[in-house]
């Protein structure tokens, strides 16, 4: 066993102690997958994205006397799910664009949680911009190359009401970020993606803006991931949380709904 | 003048619930041709195309000159009462739960003598107006009602049980999105449900009309959504031992063939909510609402479907939503037999292309959302299986009693 080997043991072994004995907290950022979670509104005269489904196989009954199991099926894109590159046109021809696709040692990053859910509470079409994110860092240090970039709106918590989609004839109504804020992100600071508490990484109104939809342009056209319907970001500190994000292994798959969860200094995080 | 039913009691918790009986339900193949008459509210008896009897019972040669050349056809629906009796008891299941019961001889203006039920403003003797109607094994009988419109004549016991009147009964409205499912919740409402409970599925989505439903006397919004078998047993759970009228207004609409579409998405939505919508729902309301078919005023009494007419013959531009549509009447005939033990009552409200936004590319005539509230009404008061509303439903109806082949042609030009 060389030294880096011997270094990896001990740094895996201090992590299991650490979540044995409560020193590393686990924080889960998924919503649990049911039919009545709201999925993306689009014109219905296009595809629609087709709400989690659950029909039970059987249970303990005569259609199976020993055991319980159900079939689901669902978008791509329901509950709490990962964008992979090939979701967004801008990155259709990039290599390693599909989840099945996905380079391993991105599963597993740390994060930053941009914390402007006092904003987004003043104003449900906040839109974070650079400048935001530069006085974000002039108080929190660099961003680093690598990191998930958590935007922290407490959206989550209006979940099973009208609020979470916000729809009015004009389209819905939540918070995101702009091209400039998705630009600093991707091209100055190296994010491996952004991850969200909407129901998607764009704003409610992301399709009135330049670049449509900004954040799926840019993120996925650099190759980068996103995350949305987050939850519990409240419960992540500013710096210092590891994300686990690693989506199905869907063949050709543009997203998949997935567990995520984060890692945190028992401490650290906020309640 | 008949007695106003009075609005039922809540159900005593400690009585066991009337079983439903049946009438007796076997018939003779040419019977069950005026029961095909009457599904669809037609008064007809056979006529013999050699020597022009009118024939009842309905039989397979003609009494008077034994020809097979029997039809039948609508006729004159007059008559006279000539005698009366009234049954005091029976050994029959159904009717001795029912007695006392009055029947007549009713001497018709189209030539028989027949045995019918007497509406209780019917006196003897007097002139009557004959309606042939399916009682609850779905077989068609006849009734003399009073020749002219009495007061709470709907009301009257014997007309009751040939009848699935919304007076006092409580009904689920499954999907109240849409101008169609507005449209009938209103009438409900208006026709004396005691509670219409509406259907609303993603609530989060706000519609057109949101404020003026929720507005309508008795009116109460529900979460459900067809799609969801989960959301399908929760209202079952919750409202399905006082559900005594459904009616399916939910309807997944596309235009596109076979081969213009090209879209499993779209066309696995439309089977989604038209096929096994409707299965979900029958699934999880159904077996209560059979249990129910002899409980009191409020009995269960009909399971409503609003469906395209296309469910007869496949329109291509709408190709794949005729197909659902076809699957939809297949189900609802199984689901006519399935309910029949109960007494309840399965009813296809067929329609011409509806005038909403799914089909603003097609031409005039359209049927308006109104003019299906009220075939919706007008079936549940008639007892009546089979509606068409609009002119091209009833045309298309026609066309393919006549030659459903030759249709498809016509439809496919």
């Amino acid at each position: 066993m060389d030294m880096a080997n011997k270094d990896a043991t001990g740094l895996l072994a201090a992590l299991a102690a650490g979540i044995r004995t409560g020193g590393v907290e686990v924080v889960d950022l998924t919503h649990t997958l049911s039919p009545d979670f709201p999925v993306m509104v689009l014109p219905p005269e296009l595809g629609q994205c087709q709400p989690f489904r659950i029909e039970e196989v059987s249970r303990y009954d005569e259609r199976g006397p020993g055991w319980y199991w159900n079939n689901i099926s669902m978008s791509e894109h329901a509950g709490t799910h990962f964008d992979a590159p090939a979701h967004w046109i801008s990155g259709r021809n990039l290599p390693q664009g599909t989840v099945d696709e996905l380079p391993f040692d991105r599963l597993i990053a740390p994060a930053v949680v941009l914390d402007f859910s006092a904003e987004s509470r003043a104003d449900e079409d906040f839109l974070l911009t650079r400048g935001h994110i530069e006085a974000w860092e002039a108080e929190n240090g660099r961003i680093e190359p690598g990191s998930w970039a958590l935007f922290r709106t407490d959206w989550s918590k209006h979940l099973g009401t009208a609020k979470y989609l916000n729809l009015r004839e004009d389209g819905a109504h939540s918070p995101g970020p702009d091209a400039s804020a998705m630009e600093f992100l991707v091209k100055e600071r190296g994010i491996i993606g952004f991850g969200t508490e909407t129901i998607g990484t764009d704003c409610g109104q992301g399709n009135h803006m330049s670049p449509p939809y900004p954040a799926h342009f840019i993120l996925h056209g650099n190759g980068r991931y996103g995350l949305q319907c987050l939850a519990a970001l409240d419960r992540l500190p500013a710096r210092g949380a590891i994300v686990f994000a690693a989506p199905l292994k869907i063949l050709h798959g543009s997203g998949s709904p997935l567990r995520v969860f984060a890692l945190v200094p028992a401490g650290m995080g906020k309640e | 003048m008949t007695e106003p039913i009075a609005r039922p009691p809540k159900k005593d918790p400690q009585k066991v619930t009337r079983p439903p009986e049946l009438p007796p339900v076997q018939r003779s193949r040419a019977a069950l041709a005026m029961s095909a008459a009457a599904a669809r509210g037609v008064f007809a008896l056979q006529r013999c195309a050699a020597c022009g009897e009118i024939a009842y019972p309905p039989r397979d040669a003609c009494p008077k000159c034994l020809s097979q050349q029997l039809a039948f056809e609508p006729v004159a629906d007059g008559g006279e009462v000539i005698a009366e009796t009234i049954i005091r008891t029976s050994t029959d299941l159904y009717f001795r739960q029912r007695t006392p019961w009055r029947i007549g001889t009713v001497r018709l203006d189209c030539g028989p003598s027949v045995v019918a039920h007497l509406h209780g403003d019917v006196t003897a003797p007097s002139r009557v107006r004959m309606v042939s109607k399916l009682d609850k094994s779905g077989n068609a009988v006849l009734m003399a009602l009073p020749e002219r419109e009495t007061e709470n004549m709907a009301d009257d016991p014997e007309l009751r049980e040939l009848t699935a009147s919304p007076k006092f009964r409580r009904v689920l409205l499954t999907d109240g999105r849409g101008a169609v499912g507005q449209a009938v919740a209103a009438a409900l409402s208006k026709a004396g449900a005691s509670i219409v409970f509406v259907g609303i599925a993603e609530p989060w989505k706000p519609f057109p009309g949101q404020e003026q439903l929720a507005a309508i006397p008795n009116v109460q919004i529900m979460e459900l959504d067809l799609t969801d078998t989960i959301s399908v047993r929760e209202l079952s759970g919750e409202i399905g031992g006082k559900t005594d009228i459904i009616v399916n207004t939910a309807d997944h609409v596309r235009p596109g063939g076979l081969l213009a579409q090209g879209n499993l998405v779209t066309a696995r939505d439309s089977f989604d909510v038209n096929v096994f919508g409707l299965q979900r729902l029958a699934q999880a309301f159904g077996p209560g609402m059979r249990a129910r078919g002899a409980d009191g005023t409020n009995s269960a009494a009909a399971f409503v479907d609003i469906l395209p007419v296309y469910a007869l013959a496949n329109t291509p531009d709408f190709g794949f939503y005729s197909a659902s549509a076809a699957a939809r009447h297949s189900l609802l005939q199984c689901l006519r037999a399935e309910l029949r033990p109960g007494g309840v009552r399965v009813m296809s409200i067929f329609t011409g292309p509806v005038e909403d936004d799914w089909r603003q590319h097609v031409p005039p005539p359209k049927v308006s959302p109104g003019k299906i509230a009220e075939a919706v009404i007008a079936a549940l008061n008639g007892g009546i299986e089979e509606s068409f509303v609009g002119d091209v439903a009833k045309d298309i109806a026609a066309r393919f009693l006549d030659n459903p082949k030759v249709l498809e042609r016509e439809l496919g030009l």
